[in-house]
């Protein structure tokens, strides 16, 4: 085992690697789901755009896999941000009450929207950063008063939205994908430029490995948690633009209810751990899309929404199993016994 | 009078106490000495329940006793006061010297606290050691000085005929150490029998009326203090006679080339008091001292991991404020730490991105290290420095000791500094390793590098140091150079009295 470990080429790598067992498992739902439904994986073009449960699934796990971006760089400082769902609620009650009750022109609400993310997230990093609260506690805060927040400024009402800009990201399609996916796409593509074509990203992992260690490397510790968590809170922005898109409302009280949630399993779901350091910004993604594969896929076995949960928990428990390297090690010895003694003129090994 | 006799301890292979026999005496104050590992911490874990010896007794007034749990001990009378101060930050004084004990109210009326009594109680305890104090206050907003003597207030709240107060001042400033002695002087000549485990020699003299000293988990001697030479003591806890002929050096700074590195009157609180330093391109300098005489301190607060409060640090001859490890290594400085694990490396990143952070660091964040550059660059210093690791990208957690030590000298190595600190870089790592490591910093030297060298270990400052410059009690006292580098003189200058070796 350890040779096999330590072998940086072969099959090891790749199942060390941290998104591996989340695409195993995604790839094992779909063909579930095409075996329960024979249409599940196919996609068809209509009016310019392509339509079908795949595409379904992208454009409904793309809010959760923008949040889980911004909730990965925080993860690897060894952090986490349990107020997106609040910032979600904040962002989409500021753009709708600016475009529909105060006539604001919908580039500058969309951007006071995002400016007001981005500083929830100076907010979190601060707290993080400065007073040196635990991220839990610190973020606690804001998840708390979010909403209040979110509540204040849409006055406790919900806030319709007729302006088709706004609504643009929720319904339409761009480049042949829901607008919502395309997001993601470009999300994406910035978070992996900001974090794998600079520094940032081996900052941040060496942060959320050992914060003394990187410290005394002449790491900025203090600008990386701060970038961490404003990109945190950038993205919980974004979501919430998407969310007040899809149902062309603000609604205070229900915006990214729990979101925080689904995010930190995406992440754990994609390899990245709990305990900072190395992540992966892909794993997120799939972690997010594999869950809302979940979803449909229990979907088209008739599993009741009541029971949901259980085979949801089955899964993800299956998958950080797998990512563990105790329990694949445990694994791999029960497995090498068991061959030994089923060969014939060998002993077993103790 | 409370005795050990024949006390034994093992741990796995490791056998910490050998037979000792130790008297704590009503009316005397005895320290305790040793060097890091000589068995003073389970010395005293046996004498207050914490540790069962394997073997001996231990004696309270001639009769022995059994110790199970700390409380047995507190029962007997035996109180201490650990390293670091355990009291609760955001209780009162009041609160915390009661602590476990409050008395209470009969059970039918609830079992409540009388907190008019413990107040009164810890009123008591303070008058004891003469200190004015509102008990209501929380102890968080004490000065350490003042929770260390609450500390001991709270040891004496249960009658405590013995007190043992392990390292009582390491964090304190001179001051607040001379508090601290005069309230122990008080208690002694209440009749206590009171235990002190210090490093610091000018200390042990000032407050102790005897002297015990511990190597290698045996007793090797106790004298009274009047009749121990600091020589003999300090002989007797390294365990090496010190060549009596050994002169002290001349302690006169003079420079023969442009110092790459200049102290002066290095000052932290709780750290340092008062270190020059001086160390010249293609020198290296040693530093010696015992343990806790401002070695480690020193290196930190060259390097801007904790800056110093008062002092002058100047870089190729130009004056320099550095506050931060990051403002350090722009002016070329780069510092290997002694706590490989908990200061140095990256655990499960792999060798390549523990190699590279310092100089990505450097470069800054826009500016990245590409992939290309990073393995040529691994690939060279995996070479030169004889790292043995399978690949590159195996996560540095699964080297071994002396692998991961080369690798961490080489993450500063790429930096291309000017000025090496270096603490206790052959600790804990195999022979081969050390002598890599060894022979390494003398071709860095010879290259032009200034290399300021920490360690315990006298044989190998001497082999690798053109000078040292002598640390005590935070301070540097002596400067050796030349023939006078060998450990017998280092010895002598590091037991000196104060009077003979300060500089001031």
């Amino acid at each position: 085992m350890t040779d096999a470990a330590s072998d940086p080429r072969g099959m090891a790598r790749v199942l060390r690697a941290p998104a591996t067992w989340a695409l195993v498992a995604l790839a094992a739902l779909l063909v579930a789901g095409a075996v329960g439904s024979p249409g599940f994986l196919s996609v068809e073009m209509r009016d310019g755009r392509l339509y079908g449960t795949p595409i379904d699934i992208l454009n409904h796990g793309s809010k959760v896999a923008i949040v889980a971006i911004g909730m990965t760089l925080v993860i690897a400082t060894r952090g986490v941000d349990l107020s997106v769902g609040a910032v979600v609620a904040i962002a989409s009650a500021i753009v709708a009450t600016l475009v529909s009750q105060k006539g604001v022109a919908w580039p500058i609400a969309m951007a006071g929207a995002l400016g007001a993310a981005l500083l929830a997230g100076l907010w979190n990093g601060s707290l993080v950063t400065f007073l040196r609260l635990q991220p839990i506690v610190a973020t606690l805060v804001l998840m708390v008063a979010g909403r209040g927040i979110a509540q204040l400024i849409t006055d406790g009402q919900i806030v319709t939205v007729r302006d088709p800009a706004v609504a643009f990201l929720g319904n339409a399609s761009l480049l042949l994908l829901p607008a919502t996916v395309s997001a993601l796409a470009v999300i994406s593509a910035l978070a992996w430029l900001g974090t794998r074509r600079t520094a940032f990203g081996l900052f941040l992992e060496a942060v959320g490995e050992n914060e003394r260690a990187a410290r005394l490397s002449g790491i900025p510790v203090r600008p990386v948690l701060l970038v961490a968590y404003a990109a945190c809170g950038l993205c919980a922005g974004v979501a919430g633009l998407i969310d007040c898109a899809y149902i062309r409302a603000a609604d205070a009280n229900n915006a990214g209810q729990l979101l925080e949630l689904d995010a930190i399993l995406a992440v754990v779901l994609g390899g990245t751990a709990l305990t900072g350091g190395r992540f992966s910004l892909l794993g997120s993604v799939i972690g997010a899309m594999l869950m809302q594969t979940l979803t449909k896929v229990l979907y088209v076995f008739d599993v009741s929404a009541d029971i949901a949960p259980a085979p949801k928990a089955a899964i993800v428990l299956a998958v950080c199993l797998l990512q563990s390297p105790t329990f694949r090690a445990a694994c791999s010895r029960h497995l090498e016994s068991a061959r030994a003694r089923l060969r014939p003129g060998t002993e077993a090994r103790p | 009078m409370l005795a050990a006799r024949g006390l034994r301890k093992r741990f796995g292979p490791v056998l910490a106490l050998d037979s000792v026999d130790l008297e704590i005496r009503p009316g005397e104050v005895l320290g305790l000495m040793g060097e890091n590992g000589a068995g003073k911490s389970t010395l005293i874990k046996c004498l207050t329940g914490l540790h069962r010896p394997d073997a001996g007794t231990i004696e309270r007034d001639g009769r022995p006793i059994t110790l199970r749990s700390p409380r047995d001990a507190e029962a007997l009378g035996v109180s201490t006061v650990h390293q670091e101060v355990h009291l609760i930050p955001h209780a009162t004084v009041a609160e915390n010297i009661c602590l476990g004990r409050e008395p209470r109210r009969n059970w039918l009326l609830g079992g409540s606290i009388r907190w008019r009594r413990v107040r009164e109680r810890a009123n008591a305890a303070l008058a004891r050691l003469g200190l004015a104090l509102d008990v209501r206050r929380e102890v968080s907003t004490l000065p350490l000085a003042i929770r260390q003597l609450v500390a001991i207030a709270r040891a004496l709240d249960i009658e405590a005929r013995t007190l043992i107060l392990d390292e009582p001042t390491s964090s304190l400033d001179r001051d607040e150490v001379e508090r601290l002695f005069s309230t122990l002087r008080r208690l002694r000549g209440e009749g206590l029998g009171i235990v002190v485990v210090t490093h610091f020699l000018d200390q042990v003299y000032a407050i102790a009326d005897r002297i015990a000293v511990l190597r290698d988990g045996r007793l090797v001697g106790a004298a009274l203090a009047a009749s121990l030479p600091r020589a003999e003591l300090v002989a007797m806890m390294v365990g090496r006679a010190i060549a009596p002929a050994a002169a002290r050096a001349s302690s006169e700074a003079e420079r023969p080339r442009a110092a790459a590195l200049s102290a002066r009157g290095l000052r932290r609180r709780g750290a340092l008091d008062g270190v020059d330093l001086d160390v010249a391109a293609g020198e290296a300098v040693g530093l010696a001292g015992l343990l806790g005489s401002g070695r480690s301190e020193t290196l930190r607060a060259l390097f801007g991991a904790d800056p110093i409060d008062e002092g002058a640090i100047e870089v190729s001859g130009r004056r320099h404020s550095i506050r931060s490890p990051g403002a350090a290594m722009r002016l070329g400085l780069a510092f290997l730490s002694e706590d490989r694990r908990g200061d140095g490396i990256l655990p499960s990143l792999s060798v390549r991105d523990n190699l590279i952070t310092a100089l990505q660091a450097q470069r800054g964040i826009l500016r990245r290290v590409g992939r290309r550059e990073a393995a040529a660059l691994a690939d060279r210093l995996i070479a030169s420095l004889r790292i043995k690791a399978p690949s590159a990208s195996t996560p540095i957690a699964r080297l071994s000791g002396g692998n991961q030590q080369k690798v961490l000298l080489a993450r500063w190595l790429a930096t291309d500094p000017r000025v090496l600190l270096l603490d206790e870089p052959t600790r804990g790592i195999d022979i081969g390793a050390k002598a890599d490591v060894l022979a390494l910093v003398a071709s860095l030297r010879e290259k032009g590098l200034a290399v300021v060298f920490v360690s315990s270990e006298l044989e190998e400052l001497a082999a690798a140091c053109g000078r040292v410059v002598v640390l005590r009690d935070r301070r540097s006292v002596a400067q050796l150079r030349g023939a006078d580098v060998d450990p017998s003189a280092m010895l002598a200058a590091v037991a000196a009295a104060p009077e003979g070796g300060a500089r001031d």
